[in-house]
């Protein structure tokens, strides 16, 4: 094991998959000779050669029809989208192209390919920097869709999305890039001595598809992805209420048999994520549960989200769930 | 499969910048192209084929003499052009002033204009009072002619409690409406195709209004530059679109935004007359764009100018460029720095001198610093205050609907 950040993590996840297989190629806006904006594919092209690792001309439309036409030609695409809130310009590509061709095409042609991006709030990025859009693509069939939240996870999912037969669209949370973050801006730690920095060098992959159980408890069912993971985890610490905590990982197709399982023991729930609320992911998630543990729950759902509103710049720390508004939600679902 | 593939075909190409850290960068000494090499045509009745050449050279006035010349010489007179001076000088003091306040805290981002404060400026000049000006990020200077309160800048850059957008964007993402300056959006490019839109409803309406918008070579290569340039080249509205080559999108070199000879030359497929003008001087690009206003005024349609310039600085204060071109590099352009090129022309001609521009210079640097000591009044990144949480719940929509209400209502603030 070695100790590495999330960037770090990541980096090794690519260097393993372009290692391993001859048919993976990254590129992206500034990825190449630069290493990318967040130093993800530093040394990459250096070590692997240009033809693997490139600068894409600043087209995510372009940058994801290219992955697009990789894919169905045998490649194994990696394509960095710089910033979430950048991807739309890609979005009919992944949701009419890419979502649908091996459905449209009745099994003939598939993509194998991945889209990376940062996302995520708590940088000072205002709109265009910091918007966490996952549910604009879990209501799309065809896709698969994975939030990582620490360096273990994202190594490890990153290369099960690689391998993946399926498109995936996967969302890296840039405030933990180089630390969890626990809902204070002003204490804000480095993955040092955090157990999960401990990250093999070599090949692992951890199943998509499958929830972690982040920690045990049996008052209340937490569920969260992405930076929100760490928060969540500051937010039960708070409330003082033995609440169980789930990371959710894969949100397309999510892990039903976990939460559900975890709700059937706990009675209650409360869902968490930054992005706003109505029609988020959460919305989802709740419709299920109550689908199916209508009879155990003990009090209704809640979900803690950002609000129905464009990100802020200054006033972030207002918009993005705090600890404090979780431990009182998990409070409240004592109540009843 | 194999990427060490024996067979005949050869893989792709992946373009590299011509200099890399270590390199010594060399453009050459001088741009051959010369002031009066090319001809000014008729504004109003220029078709896209009478501006091939244009599309292909480079229109200059400013000799390597600093002295004017050729049909382009806009003539303007010293008071003018000390006012340019002034605005370039005002605009590049003001963003080494920014970037401080960026390294000690003050604010949490900023984008300079350095090697290309011409551009906004000198353009901007050319144009009418009212005419919409629809920005990227490196455009700033435009308010310093209309004529923008710099404490005003500073605290929107802030996000403080004067900032006229109420905190909600990242600094440098201007919005002036007094100023007929549009809102400044992040995701790049898709002010070219919407200032085309802007400029059909100038024209609809029947007001006397050009627009003018800019994107960068990198950008060149998103959709909405061909959405722009194609609805232009369609409905002829009074616009001028220009595609600053500064060479770099971050690390990105131009030759990764088009595999062609240039920018200028792709608007005359689309039938616009197209132009290629030294982005370095302020004289040819007053010029072009008072042409292009020209054309705007007589109802002729769209220009397209390909401004040829060198991204002197970092792309923001989160970018290090020594790490993909040499440090020295913008020092060899042979455009030259824009701001000395029109001070060494000025003094050329007997308008100005170096304690002039001492003294110019010391009353600007007190000037924004004083503006700086004003907007701080009203709040800094690291001490606030910031507007109130409240200000993320309203102008979602004109009126707050009940579910932003209601969570305005649970956040207690």
């Amino acid at each position: 094991m070695t100790e590495m950040n999330m960037i770090e993590s990541l980096n090794s996840a690519l260097d393993n998959m372009l290692e391993k297989h001859d048919n993976v190629v990254i590129f992206g806006e500034d990825v190449g000779y630069f290493g990318g904006v967040f130093r993800v594919t530093d040394g990459l092209q250096d070590k692997h050669g240009l033809q693997r690792v490139f600068d894409a001309p600043l087209a995510e439309g372009g940058i994801a029809a290219i992955a697009f036409g990789m894919g169905i030609n045998g490649l194994r695409p990696v394509a960095e989208i710089q910033f979430a809130d950048y991807i739309f310009p890609a979005y009919d590509q992944i949701v009419n192209e890419i979502a649908k061709i091996r459905h449209r095409s009745g099994g003939e042609f598939s993509t194998p390919l991945t889209i990376r991006t940062p996302a995520g709030g708590g940088i000072k990025g205002g709109h265009h920097h910091s918007q966490s859009p996952e549910s604009q693509f879990t209501h799309t069939p065809g896709l698969k869709v994975v939030y990582c939240s620490n360096p273990n996870n994202a190594k490890g999912l990153l290369t099960s999305a690689i391998e993946s037969n399926d498109p995936v669209i996967f969302f890296e949370p840039k405030r933990c890039y180089r630390g969890p973050f626990y809902g204070d801006p002003h204490n804000v730690p480095t993955w040092k001595g955090h157990p999960k920095a401990d990250v093999p060098e070599e090949y692992y992959a951890i199943p998509l598809e499958k929830a972690e159980v982040v920690k045990k408890g049996d008052s209340c069912t937490v569920i969260a992805w992405g930076a929100m993971v760490h928060v969540a985890e500051q937010g039960i610490r708070d409330s003082g209420i033995d609440a169980e905590l789930i990371d959710l990982q894969t949100l397309l197709p999510w892990d039903r048999d976990t939460v559900v399982e975890s709700v059937k023991k706990t009675g209650r729930c409360v869902i968490v994520h930054e992005a706003p609320k109505t029609s988020g992911f959460g919305a989802e998630m709740s419709a299920s549960i109550q689908e199916r543990c209508f009879w155990h729950l003990e009090s209704p759902i809640i979900r803690v989200t950002g609000w129905d509103t464009p990100f802020p710049h200054t006033t972030e720390w207002d918009y993005l769930p705090n600890p404090k508004r979780i431990a009182e939600a998990i409070k409240k679902t004592q109540e009843a | 499969m194999s990427s060490k593939n024996t067979n005949s075909m050869q893989t792709y190409t992946v373009p590299d910048a011509p200099f890399r850290p270590g390199d010594d960068a060399d453009f050459g000494d001088k741009w051959a192209e010369q002031p009066g090499d090319l001809s000014r045509p008729d504004p109003i009745n220029c078709v896209h084929s009478d501006t091939e050449e244009h599309a292909h050279g480079l229109i200059r006035v400013l000799g390597d003499d600093d002295m004017a010349s050729g049909e382009w010489n806009p003539e303007l007179d010293a008071t003018e052009l000390i006012r340019g001076l002034e605005m370039m000088m005002r605009l590049r003091i003001f963003d080494d002033r920014m970037i401080k306040m960026q390294r000690t805290g003050k604010l949490s981002f900023y984008m300079r204009s350095f090697g290309e404060e011409a551009v906004a400026i000198a353009q901007t000049m050319a144009l009418d009072d009212t005419d919409w000006i629809f920005p990227s990020y490196r455009q700033p200077g435009a308010q310093f002619v209309r004529g923008r309160d710099m404490v005003s800048m500073i605290c929107h850059c802030i996000g403080n409690t004067e900032d006229n957008i109420r905190g909600r964007q990242m600094p440098v993402h201007y919005s002036w409406k007094e100023g007929h300056f549009i809102s400044i959006s992040s995701p790049v490019g898709t002010q070219f195709s919407q200032a085309v839109g802007v400029a059909m409803a100038s024209a609809y309406k029947g007001d006397d209004q050009a627009t003018i918008t800019w994107l960068g070579d990198g950008t060149s290569a998103q959709g909405d530059f061909h959405y722009g340039l194609n609805f232009a080249s369609v409905f002829k509205p009074p616009v001028i679109l220009n595609v600053v080559n500064n060479q770099w999108a971050i690390s990105t070199h131009k030759n990764l935004a088009t595999g062609g000879e240039n920018f200028a030359a792709r608007g005359l497929a689309y039938g616009i007359p197209s132009l290629r003008v030294d982005g370095n001087d302020f004289l040819a690009l007053y010029s072009v764009t008072k042409w292009a206003r020209e054309r705007a005024r007589a109802g002729k349609g769209a220009t397209y100018i390909e401004v040829y310039t060198y991204r002197a600085g970092a792309h923001s204060s989160s970018d290090d460029p020594s790490r993909y071109r040499p440090g020295d590099e913008f020092k060899c352009w042979p455009g030259g720095d824009p701001v000395e090129r029109l001070k060494n022309h000025l003094i050329k001609i007997g308008a100005w001198s170096n304690s002039k521009d001492q003294e110019l210079t010391e009353k600007i640097d007190s000037e924004v610093m004083a503006a700086y000591k004003e907007a701080c009044k009203f709040g800094d990144l690291a001490n606030g205050p910031f507007p109130p949480a409240s200000t993320i719940f309203t102008e979602v929509y004109e009126k707050v609907p009940w579910h932003i209400q209601e969570q305005r209502e649970e956040l207690g603030k």
